[in-house]
């Protein structure tokens, strides 16, 4: 069976983002870019399929720039046997992202797509449902267990206030939630052998699909500067303050 | 350079990732309890830090002297207590065998020094010879097919763990000098290897340090790093792996400089006194700006001095340069970082003063401070003459 994941660029965890100065966006500029965190978590848990002899192949796509090779570089040095990048100069967004894989699931096959639940950017929380919907497949979203049955996938799934079971027939999505795994590091050796394996580029019109932006952003704020505190005098202070000025107490 | 540019930084990438988030929050408990977890050598195992030099027909990663200096400022970052556990794999340990090794010896080393399930040690120093190494007593006497050791190994790092020790001992006893020395593959578990005790150390807790008996311990012929062509020629392939062994401990120092800088920085920006962050006074702000300059100083020396060793330039006098200036550095940045952090800076709860303690060897060992001196002015003589 072969396992494809979908994985994202984006901004790394540890990087303070800045809004640039006119609102049209975060500003990319020498800023470190790595693989979405729930993307990392989805490579390792197909690998993880793979080793356990469940999977015989994992296929890493990215849809996007042609910087994405570094990322896709990445999740061979964690285990893909070979990555395929569609690449674009359009920005991406969801549903294309959605359209461009669906349509490279129509050639590939694979019997299980596991996406990241969301990416730590856009937050959007949108481009494996709609890939479900498109491929016309089950999904189990934010998985914190996946097992394979025969031809079935079992997923627990991360639900407000407890857990839920399903079980999916294959082929099926999967997006990851943060505690189905812990992603190991690429030994050393692994990520020099990560250029020998095959990474192929498609145009989306290769495919045949368009992955043109439906959606224009209008403004990107940072989140308001905490107004500098104050000192007062009294208990009494404090209490009137709390009653009168922030009113929360009454 | 051997790798690609986006290789490398996916390597250095990697490597920061399990520095700061793995080996940074263990620091402290390595310290206080003078032991490195199991698991932890595994990981660095598995993640192939003990072959970063060892060709990777041996199955290590074959990094050139740059590649291999930019992972160990990486590892810098964290307690040098951690690089210690196969630092020796991946310099004085294997190089030599790289080098002068047998076609034989190099199989049977190799391979497992890269992947660390050997871990080397390297035998050199005895009570009685330390900055002089050449004038080694531990003595090594044909006897049939073998030859017997008998001496005392001092002050010797990872022997507590090690399954193989390179070690110098005279072949030639109507020598005193370098000259009658041999450098044997000697496996830890044969008979007539004792132990001592592990010594009581100043800092870099988790790593051990002790002496080595040999006592007619009796080691097979073809024992000699390079074979018997290799006879009485030990300080020869010693020789051979010095420059970059010292361009890795500079770049070492370095990393540490860097570490301490940022805690320095991170401490005078948050702690106040008379109303204002520390850092905003000019005299805490020139420990700040002479820690800073010294250390990209010592970061330019020693990538420039790589370069020029991989592209073939000899750079034994760059060398001891670096190593020189990178470890009086790192004691000069330590220092002041102590100085910044107040009485916090004499204090276990952060950092700086283990880095205190542990930087501190940096200048002692693979060639003093006033060895590295002396071997400048001499090269620079002789180049003169
Ligand atoms: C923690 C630790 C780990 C070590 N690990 C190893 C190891 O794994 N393997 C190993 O073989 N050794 C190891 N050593 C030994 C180390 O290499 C020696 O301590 C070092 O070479 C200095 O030798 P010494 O201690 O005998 O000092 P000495 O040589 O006695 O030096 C004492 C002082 O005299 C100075 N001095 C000596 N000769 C001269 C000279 N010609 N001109 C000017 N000044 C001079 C020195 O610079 C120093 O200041 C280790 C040491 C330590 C502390």
């Amino acid at each position: 069976m072969k396992v494809m994941v979908p994985v994202k660029r984006v901004v790394d965890y540890n990087v303070k983002v800045r809004v640039k100065p006119d609102g049209s966006g975060v500003d990319l500029n020498n800023v470190k870019m790595s693989v979405n965190p729930f993307c990392e978590i989805g490579i390792e848990e197909a690998v993880r399929l793979k080793e356990a002899g469940s999977a015989t192949e994992v296929i890493a796509v990215a849809v996007g720039s042609t910087a994405c090779q570094e990322q896709l570089r990445t999740c061979l040095a964690l285990g893909a046997d070979r990555a395929v990048l569609i690449e674009t100069t359009d920005e991406v967004q969801p549903l294309g992202v959605a359209r461009a894989l669906a349509a490279l699931q129509a050639k590939e096959e694979a019997g299980l797509v596991i996406f990241g639940k969301q990416s730590i950017d856009g937050d959007n929380c949108q481009t494996g449902q709609m890939f479900a919907a498109l491929a016309n497949m089950p999904q189990g979203t934010f998985a914190s267990e996946v097992t394979i049955e025969g031809d079935k996938v079992k997923v627990i799934r991360e639900v407000d206030g407890g857990l839920q079971t399903v079980q999916l027939s294959m082929p099926a999505v999967v997006s990851t939630d943060l505690r189905l795994n812990e992603p190991r590091y690429a030994s050393l050796p692994n990520i020099m052998k990560a250029k020998k394996k095959p990474l192929d580029v498609h145009s989306p019109q290769d495919l045949g699909v368009d992955v043109a932006p439906t959606m224009e952003v209008l403004n990107v704020a940072p989140p308001a500067e905490r107004a500098a505190g104050i000192i007062v005098d009294s208990v009494e202070a404090l209490v009137d303050k709390l009653k009168n000025e922030a009113k929360v107490i009454s | 350079m051997a790798l690609d540019d986006s290789t490398m930084d996916q390597l250095l990438d990697t490597v920061r990732k399990f520095v700061r988030n793995r080996l940074v929050p263990l620091e402290e408990q390595v310290s206080m309890e003078d032991h490195m977890p199991a698991e932890v050598v595994q990981e660095m195992r598995e993640l192939g830090l003990f072959g970063l030099t060892v060709p990777p027909e041996f199955g290590g990663l074959g990094l050139s002297t740059e590649e291999e200096c930019r992972v160990v400022l990486e590892l810098g970052y964290t307690s040098p207590v951690f690089r210690s556990v196969f630092g020796t794999n991946n310099g004085i340990g294997s190089q030599g065998l790289v080098i002068d090794g047998t076609d034989e010896q190099k199989a049977k080393y190799l391979p497992k020094m890269a992947t660390g399930e050997i871990i080397g040690s390297f035998a050199l120093t005895e009570p009685d010879a330390g900055s002089d190494a050449g004038s080694v007593t531990t003595t090594a006497v044909l006897d049939g097919d073998s030859y017997l050791l008998n001496g005392t190994k001092r002050y010797i790092t990872n022997a507590p763990e090690a399954q193989l020790f390179t070690v110098f001992a005279r072949t030639d006893p109507t020598t005193k000098g370098s000259k009658g020395v041999s450098a044997f593959l000697v496996d830890a578990d044969l008979p007539g290897i004792t132990l001592g005790k592990s010594n009581r150390k100043m800092g870099q807790q988790g790593g051990h340090v002790c002496d080595v008996i040999f006592d007619d311990c009796r080691v097979p012929r073809d024992a000699i790093i390079g074979g018997q062509a290799n006879l009485n020629r030990g300080f020869l392939t010693a020789m051979k792996t010095l420059d970059r062994g010292r361009l890795h401990i500079a770049a070492l120092a370095v990393g540490c400089s860097e570490r301490l800088i940022e805690e320095a920085l991170t401490y005078a920006m948050e702690r106040k006194q008379f109303n204002q962050p520390i850092a905003e006074f000019q005299l805490v702000q020139a420990m700040l700006a002479d820690s800073r300059t010294e250390s990209y100083a010592g970061r330019t020396m020693v990538m420039d001095a790589a370069k020029r060793r991989d592209a073939g330039e000899p750079v034994t006098t760059l060398a001891s340069c670096c190593k020189l200036f990178a470890t009086e550095m790192v004691g000069r940045v330590a220092d002041r970082a102590v100085q910044i952090h107040g009485g916090a800076g004499y204090m276990e709860e952060y950092p700086v003063a283990r880095f205190y303690r542990d930087v501190r060897l940096f200048r002692i060992y693979e060639g003093t401070s006033q060895i590295q001196q002396t071997l400048i002015a001499k090269n620079m003589v002789r180049d003169a003459r």
